[in-house]
């Protein structure tokens, strides 16, 4: 076959185009995520901000990098596309705010070169680069990893300075006990290995509070779920997104997590901690409407959702680490070749199985 | 109905994308006749088919509406005069086409005179025989003004061996750009309702359907106000989605038949006309006038002045920009055709054909010219697809070479609408990738018939090789038989003689 029709100047139809562009998508979800990400920088301080920017020049670097060595024509062009810059933010979303520098220079380096770069570049990796390095990170370095702050609002009198940030952030220095906490799911979990239910866990004076405006331990993408929630409602309604992936993660959440409170409310988190805990909220309307890493069509998004949100709470309930969103979504990234052949959309004029329709019998030659 | 749009709408089942029309202001202009061209150019093969055979001589004079070439076989349709004229050349001119390949045309001079010649007008059309009415249609060279410029009387014959139920009319002119179906319907609605009722006689179809997008309320008006005194024609407002003048789509808007996908329109008791082709059936058979002359949207941001022309066929596309005013500013496509299904041209100096709805000066803003990127599987163009396909991994094998991939994936069922390509984030040229991989089923199917009728032949010799080898050793074997049974009967004579003797 001649393909060198395929790269000619196209002369075929259409004449005219939507205007819709990678970059403007990206664009987008972007700024869906913009005021999440300003609350965070105002709960955690300037570290939280330097580990936001530092990860995703990280992230811009590696990109330059594997483009250049990889003979790419048009750096530029694919480099300010916006893929990567959102890789870097969401893999930052996710990411304990006062993490140490190099945590943002490998998570870059897992993100772009390993996640993306290696399977052929935008489009075509298999994972989800952000989450690839995510769990990378916390299976190597589990430490920096789970070190939650309390919030401390640039307002308040002992939010870091500009210097003192950056010094948390450069030095990497033990966090002071008195500004160490726990996420709710990290809480929780570590109480019921203790052998304390959750009514006196939660009931405790240390247990981190839950709420919906965030001011709590957790990643950017944890603390303003309210935030996050309308981010993705932004998305939705700019139709970046469809509803099929979030609302199935969330439901695939929140069914085992009502039947598991309802059965023994002692043992099972409720469905509100579940869904305001964790990345939840970011993994359902950020992470797992991923486009390359997610199924295609409508109904396999549903299967995809619902996959991801049980497993999610099956790792949270019995698995080793309180949170479980980045390896459920992982699994499901490795299905989703098989949803795709699955779960095609029937062509007009064929049934489901590709064979044509029956010519009706009354009609006809 | 409005909850279950709104429910189609929620789940993501709705098709078909919402292009901004750029149908105004050209669409309220008045139809302007456009003034002879110095030159006329016949192309003989405008239609689907074969081509038309010349039957005049270069140096005739010819008389308006007066056949000028015939139609060759089954399929085809006649061409007639578009003005009274001399026949100057039958010769190769540049095809209306992508390619610039040049076909062959007939070129008439006209005198500027617009001698008719004598036409035949049935004094009740509608009493005429529904075959009457199929060779009248076909004698005045009538194929479909939609585009697809199928001769009608085929389908119109097709009507009455297939039993037809319902005719749809497509009145949707979904292209963006053009309006000349609109304007013909706002201006002409009694000749097209005319018009139907004469393909619904030469159909047996009970009742017509004419299907309007909602942005056409103008339209729907005079057609509906056209069509009040005729119970069998129903005017139905459709929902202005692109493509919903597809045929497929069309007819499971209006009757919710769907289509089998290796059959016809015709299989499921369905017929599709468009508005323009019953506007001419209705001149050919009332008024006695064959196809000569069109309709034509001119607009995009190059024309001076937008609108709809009446253009004689055969009317050069520079001669036609030249009378409305010239080129504004620079022009980065001419498309014949409208954005999303027409072609491009190489440049100006080809005819006017009987397809052509329309001729485009897109500049460089409305004709987006970008750099492909590479796919990120956003699935903006499954949601887009009307017929369920899956433009992306068709594209992704067809990539690799793999066209039985994309054939298993429906490539076959690809109608060309250019949704997918209109929707792409990263601007892939899908219908390129389509057109050519169809190319190249195409060329492999013609490989396969052609080495499938060698072997016949191959096959067919050998058989007749050995029926002759065969024969000659039976024909052998006879002989020796007949030669033996007379010498046989040679000795027995003379033994019979010896007898007696």
């Amino acid at each position: 076959m001649n393909t060198g029709a395929l790269t000619a100047q196209p002369i075929a139809s259409p004449h005219a185009h939507g205007g819709n562009s990678v970059t403007r998508t990206m664009f987008r979800v972007q700024m869906a995520l913009v005021p999440a990400t300003l609350y965070g920088f105002w709960l955690f301080g300037w570290p939280a901000f330097f580990l936001w920017l530092l990860t995703i020049l990280s992230c811009l670097g590696f990109e330059a990098l594997s483009l250049k060595m990889m003979g790419v024509t048009r750096i530029k062009a694919t480099l300010f596309d916006g893929s990567a810059l959102l890789t870097g933010w969401l893999l930052a979303m996710t990411l304990p705010p006062w993490a140490p520098w190099w945590v943002a220079v490998v998570g870059g380096f897992i993100a772009i070169v390993i996640g993306k770069q290696v399977f052929g570049g935008v489009g075509q990796n298999v994972f989800n680069p952000a989450m690839v390095a995510r769990v990378a990170l916390l299976v190597s370095f589990p430490v920096p990893l789970t070190q939650w702050v309390h919030p401390l609002p640039l307002t308040t009198l002992a939010a870091p300075d500009f210097i003192d940030g950056l010094r948390i952030f450069l030095t990497s220095l033990p966090q002071p006990d008195a500004m160490a906490s726990a996420s709710l799911l990290g809480f929780s979990k570590t109480e019921l290995s203790r052998g304390i239910d959750l009514f006196h866990s939660l009931a405790g004076e240390q247990a981190p509070v839950l709420s919906w405006v965030g001011a709590r331990a957790g990643s950017f993408g944890e603390s303003a779920s309210l935030l996050i929630l309308g981010g993705g409602l932004y998305l939705l309604a700019t139709g970046v997104i469809t509803w099929h992936t979030p609302v199935a993660v969330l439901a695939g959440l929140a069914l085992p997590a009502a039947i598991g409170h309802a059965v023994d409310p002692a043992h099972y988190l409720s469905v509100s901690a579940h869904l305001l805990s964790g990345a939840a909220m970011l993994g359902a309307f950020f992470i797992a409407t991923d486009y390359v890493t997610s199924p295609n069509t409508a109904a396999g998004q549903i299967v995809f959702g619902l996959g991801i949100g049980l497993m999610t709470w099956v790792i949270r309930t019995w698995g080793g680490y309180p949170e479980g969103m980045a390896f459920a979504v992982l699994l499901m990234n490795a299905l989703t070749p098989v949803i795709d052949r699955f779960a095609k959309p029937r062509i007009l004029g064929r049934d489901r199985k590709g064979k044509p329709l029956d010519i009706p019998e009354s009609k006809g030659a | 109905m409005g909850f279950m749009n709104l429910f189609k709408t929620f789940l993501g089942n709705h098709w078909g994308i919402h292009p901004a029309d750029h149908k105004r202001p050209a669409s309220e202009q008045p139809v302007r006749r456009l003034p002879l061209a110095p030159r006329l150019h016949l192309m003989l093969s405008q239609h689907v088919g074969a081509p038309a055979r010349p039957v005049v001589l270069v140096g005739q004079k010819v008389l308006k509406g007066e056949l000028i070439a015939a139609a060759q076989g089954n399929i085809s349709a006649p061409l007639h005069a578009p003005t009274s004229g001399r026949i100057t050349a039958i010769s190769e001119i540049t095809a209306p086409h992508a390619s610039g390949l040049p076909a062959m045309a007939i070129t008439l001079d006209p005198d500027g005179e617009e001698r008719w010649v004598d036409v035949e007008r049935p004094t009740n059309p509608y009493a005429l025989a529904p075959d009457d009415i199929a060779a009248r249609v076909a004698a005045a060279g009538v194929v479909g003004l939609g585009g697809a410029t199928f001769p009608s009387s085929v389908k119109l014959n097709l009507g009455r061996r297939s039993r037809i139920d319902t005719l749809i009319i497509n009145g949707s002119e979904c292209e963006p750009y053009l309006s000349c179906d609109d304007r013909l319907m706002r201006d002409r609605a009694v000749q097209i309702v005319s018009g139907i009722r004469l393909m619904l006689i030469a159909t047996g179809a009970q009742v017509a359907k004419v299907g309007i997008e909602d942005n056409k309320p103008e339209a729907v008006a005079a057609m509906r106000e056209a069509a009040a005194d005729y119970g069998e024609v129903v005017v139905v407002v459709v929902p202005a989605r692109y493509p919903m003048g597809s045929d497929r789509q069309l007819i499971v808007e209006l009757t919710g038949r769907e289509v089998p996908s290796d059959a016809r329109a015709a299989d499921v008791g369905v017929i599709v006309h468009n508005v323009g082709t019953a506007y001419a059936v209705h001149e050919a058979i009332c008024l006695g006038r064959p196809l000569i002359s069109r309709l034509i949207t001119l607009n995009g941001n190059g024309v001076t002045m937008p609108g709809n022309y009446e253009v004689p066929l055969g009317t050069l596309v520079s001669d036609l920009i030249a009378f409305t005013g010239g080129v504004q500013g620079e022009v980065a496509k001419l498309v014949m055709g409208g954005p999303m299904m027409g072609s491009i041209l190489p440049q100006t100096r080809v005819p006017v054909v009987k397809g052509t709805s329309g001729v485009l000066l897109l500049d460089a803003r409305e004709a987006a010219a970008f750099e492909p990127e590479a796919c990120i599987r956003c699935g903006s163009c499954i949601k887009a697809c009307p017929m369920g396909l899956l433009p992306l991994e068709m594209s992704a094998h067809i990539r690799n070479d793999d066209l039985d991939g994309a054939v298993d994936l429906g490539l076959a069922d690809c109608i060309a609408c250019g949704c997918c390509a209109y929707v792409c984030p990263s601007h892939i040229p899908l219908v390129q990738y389509f057109y050519h991989a169809k190319g190249d089923l195409s060329a492999r199917q013609r490989n396969q018939l052609r080495s499938e009728s060698t072997r016949k032949l191959a096959n067919a010799r050998q058989e007749r090789l050995d029926r002759e080898s065969r024969e000659k050793a039976e024909a052998a074997a006879r002989r020796k038989a007949e030669r033996a049974a007379q010498q046989a009967a040679a000795i027995d004579a003379l033994n019979k003689t010896g007898e007696i003797a």
